[in-house]
């Protein structure tokens, strides 16, 4: 493997852990939304460069769907809905900013700390690109946890699942690649549309997951 | 005879995919249950042809002793649910709780979840068996919000979250062990392949390997409803159509297993890595002690029964966990029991609720007096789920809990209790439901199809009386292959 390449990949898959850290303190919801069109830009590219790299042409697909769906369909969409529903107010965070930035620093430790160790007989490649991408799953998780609106889930959800694509084109000469990126894309369009449908702000009067919550056995009929 | 193999293999997969093409165009719910009675009949003499002619695997699909009882198993439940929830269907149809343009969605989407469910089971490739398990679950999603209700929304929406958040560590773990696979398999599908991961385990990274289980324990177990990432399944058995509460419980929870299963033979395989035993006997235990405690405050019927899957789920985890011939065998038919006894309890409750209009069980007494084929349906029911004999569930539960005496008296203890706090709850329920003093309710009689609901309980009174020769062999054959 030849520095630049090497390098480049690494860039790039360091790019997403950082746009990660940028959704974790949005406060207004287009500005998330329009992170994570940034967050799946930075993951068209990094798959993209893998594709080049490793010669696995197929994925340029998973790129491809990457690119529409990700970058520039779901936002576009998701902006709609928040316009639509009237939420764009500003989102309350648990905990507060600087709280969550000192946790997910600590969760990218703790990705690079569990992977690097089980991986040394993978390609020095595979291994950091692993790392990265479980950081990325790991950071999407605390984004769900952090949040309630039903909106910064559905895109908790969606960075979490591009730190998985990530870790799918780096493993080498995986197969299924473009299957199980299509599969995601359906399960997100699917989120999407069942926000949009369901009209969860109608059914409940607002996207708070709280709210919901609120809302169970016992207090029933 | 490998063709014939083929045929059945195909039209596991055919028949259910394409009547869903059909049920999505056709008009008219009657034809739309005849449909998929036909269709899932048609499934299951599949399945049965593949117990005598079974064809080669390949990269894709593959039958081996492990994953063909469960293909049968899972297609019996499913056409004796299509059988069911022709009738129970027909009731919502009267009462508008459902339209004829939803039952049309509800039809095809149940053929779907069966396309899905066989795709899971005949996987040869840990990518496809990923991907029909997923598919299971987002059909799952639609099916539970079926009744547009706010209860049915909020559940399917909890379920949508933690269901896509369970398959998303799946997926890690999935590339993990790949990742583990590939040095040794070469790269491509062959590293994806079951037998071809289980034939070279030994060399894989067990350190990869121990990272990828935890995963895909965490991730499955979600699908399979182990504490604590249960929180999804009471609502959704709860506000979903009574058929698709019996599917989830019979079968899919099976399903998930079947994937965390496949995923402990390979641990096992590679010598060095951790032993993924006790960690299975720990999230069982868990899972078993808090569904007893839980059922204690449940109002609503069918909440109960679902918080009672998760109570067996948690043994037949602890079965496996604890690993071994005899546990092995134990875990296997508790699982073929709790499918069949579950779905049972599951088609009875359908139409309790259908004659009572409500899931309360605070009003529904004196079943026995007012409805006395579902009432006494009911008691055989819940008498087999709590496992008293002569019914199956007795056997396996029995068997669950002497060979853990045997091996680690100090674990049988937590077991036992679980299994008596759930037995106590279960039986006090059913005492207020089935002999209380029948109030003032509607008294409706409800055009029940009882013979799905018979055919169940009749199955495992059956096998707790008398289990065949060669199912007994075959068990053992499976038990010894799980390690």
């Amino acid at each position: 493997m030849h520095g630049l390449a090497f390098d480049i990949a690494h860039l790039l898959a360091g790019g997403m852990v950082v746009v990660s850290f940028l959704l974790l303190y949005q406060v207004r919801l287009f500005a998330l939304i329009n992170v994570f069109a940034l967050h799946s830009l930075v993951l068209v590219l990094a798959v993209g460069w893998q594709a080049t790299i490793q010669e696995a042409h197929h994925l340029y697909v998973t790129a491809g769907i990457a690119l529409i769906f990700k970058a520039i369909l779901i936002p576009t969409a998701l902006h709609r809905i928040v316009r639509r529903l009237g939420i764009h107010r500003t989102l309350e965070v648990v905990g507060g900013v600087g709280l969550n930035m000192l946790a997910g620093a600590a969760l990218v430790a703790l990705a690079i700390l569990v992977m690097l160790p089980v991986t040394t007989t993978a390609d020095v490649l595979a291994r950091e690109d692993l790392a990265f991408a479980l950081a990325v799953v790991l950071l999407g998780l605390w984004l769900m946890v952090i949040r309630h609106n039903a909106v910064s889930l559905v895109i908790g959800f969606m960075s979490l699942e591009n730190g998985l694509v990530l870790a799918a084109a780096g493993a080498r000469g995986m197969p299924l690649a473009v299957e199980i990126s299509i599969a995601f894309s359906v399960l997100i369009a699917l989120i999407v549309i069942g926000v949009f449908l369901f009209r969860i702000r109608e059914r409940f009067d607002s996207v708070d997951m709280q709210a919901m919550d609120s809302f169970r056995e016992g207090r029933r009929r | 005879m490998n063709a014939l193999g083929f045929l059945a293999v195909t039209a596991l997969l055919i028949v259910p995919a394409s009547a869903t093409v059909v049920l999505m165009l056709a008009p008219g719910y009657r034809f739309g249950a005849r449909l998929n009675v036909s269709a899932a009949l048609l499934s299951l003499l599949a399945a049965i042809t593949l117990l005598g002619w079974r064809p080669e695997a390949n990269l894709y699909l593959r039958v081996d002793d492990f994953n063909i009882y469960l293909i049968v198993l899972n297609n019996l439940v499913s056409f004796t649910t299509s059988v069911f929830s022709a009738s129970y269907i027909a009731h919502e149809l009267e009462t508008g709780r459902l339209t004829p343009a939803y039952l049309r969605f509800y039809h095809a989407m149940y053929q779907a979840l069966l396309f899905a469910m066989n795709l899971a089971l005949l996987a040869n490739n840990i990518g496809l068996l990923w991907v029909a398990i997923e598919l299971a679950t987002l059909i799952t999603v639609l099916m539970v919000g079926l009744y547009r209700t706010r209860a049915a929304l909020e559940a399917a929406w909890k379920y949508f979250i933690l269901g896509s958040l369970g398959i998303a560590l799946a997926l890690f773990g999935t590339i993990l062990v790949y990742l583990a696979a590939q040095p040794v398999v070469g790269e491509g599908l062959p590293a994806m392949a079951w037998d071809q991961l289980l034939a070279k385990a030994d060399a894989f990274e067990p350190a990869l390997l121990n990272l990828a289980f935890v995963f895909l324990l965490l991730g499955y177990g979600t699908k399979a409803g182990l504490v604590p990432l249960h929180a999804w399944l009471p609502d959704a058995h709860a506000e979903g159509p009574t058929p698709i509460s019996a599917v989830l419980s019979g079968l899919l929870l099976n399903v998930a297993l079947y994937a965390v299963l496949r995923f402990k033979m390979l641990m096992s395989a590679n010598s060095h890595a951790l032993a993924p035993g006790p960690l299975m006997v720990g999230l069982g235990l868990l899972s078993l002690l808090f569904a007893g405690l839980m059922l204690y405050r449940r109002g609503d019927i069918k909440r109960l029964f679902a918080y009672s899957s998760i109570e067996h789920m948690g043994i037949i985890t602890f079965a496996f966990g604890m690993g071994g011939p005899l546990a092995n065998f134990a875990g296997l038919l508790h699982m073929t029991m709790h499918s069949l006894t579950k779905s049972a309890i599951f088609f009875t409750v359908g139409h309790i609720a259908q004659a009572k209009g409500t899931q309360r069980i605070s009003t529904i007494r004196g079943l026995t007096v007012t409805h006395p084929v579902l009432g006494w349906g009911l008691v055989a029911g819940v008498i087999a789920i709590a496992g008293m004999p002569p019914f199956g569930v007795f056997t396996s539960e029995f068997l669950v809990v002497s060979s853990t005496f045997a091996r680690q008296p100090l674990l049988a203890l937590p077991l036992a209790l679980g299994l008596l706090l759930a037995f106590g709850t279960l039986l006090w329920r059913l005492h207020g439901m089935a002999f209380g003093k029948p109030d003032s309710g509607p008294v409706a009689p409800v055009q029940a199809s009882i013979l799905p609901m018979l055919t169940h309980l009749a199955l495992v009174l059956i096998a707790g009386i008398w289990l065949p020769g060669p199912l007994v062999a075959w068990f053992k054959n499976v038990a010894a292959l799980l390690g």
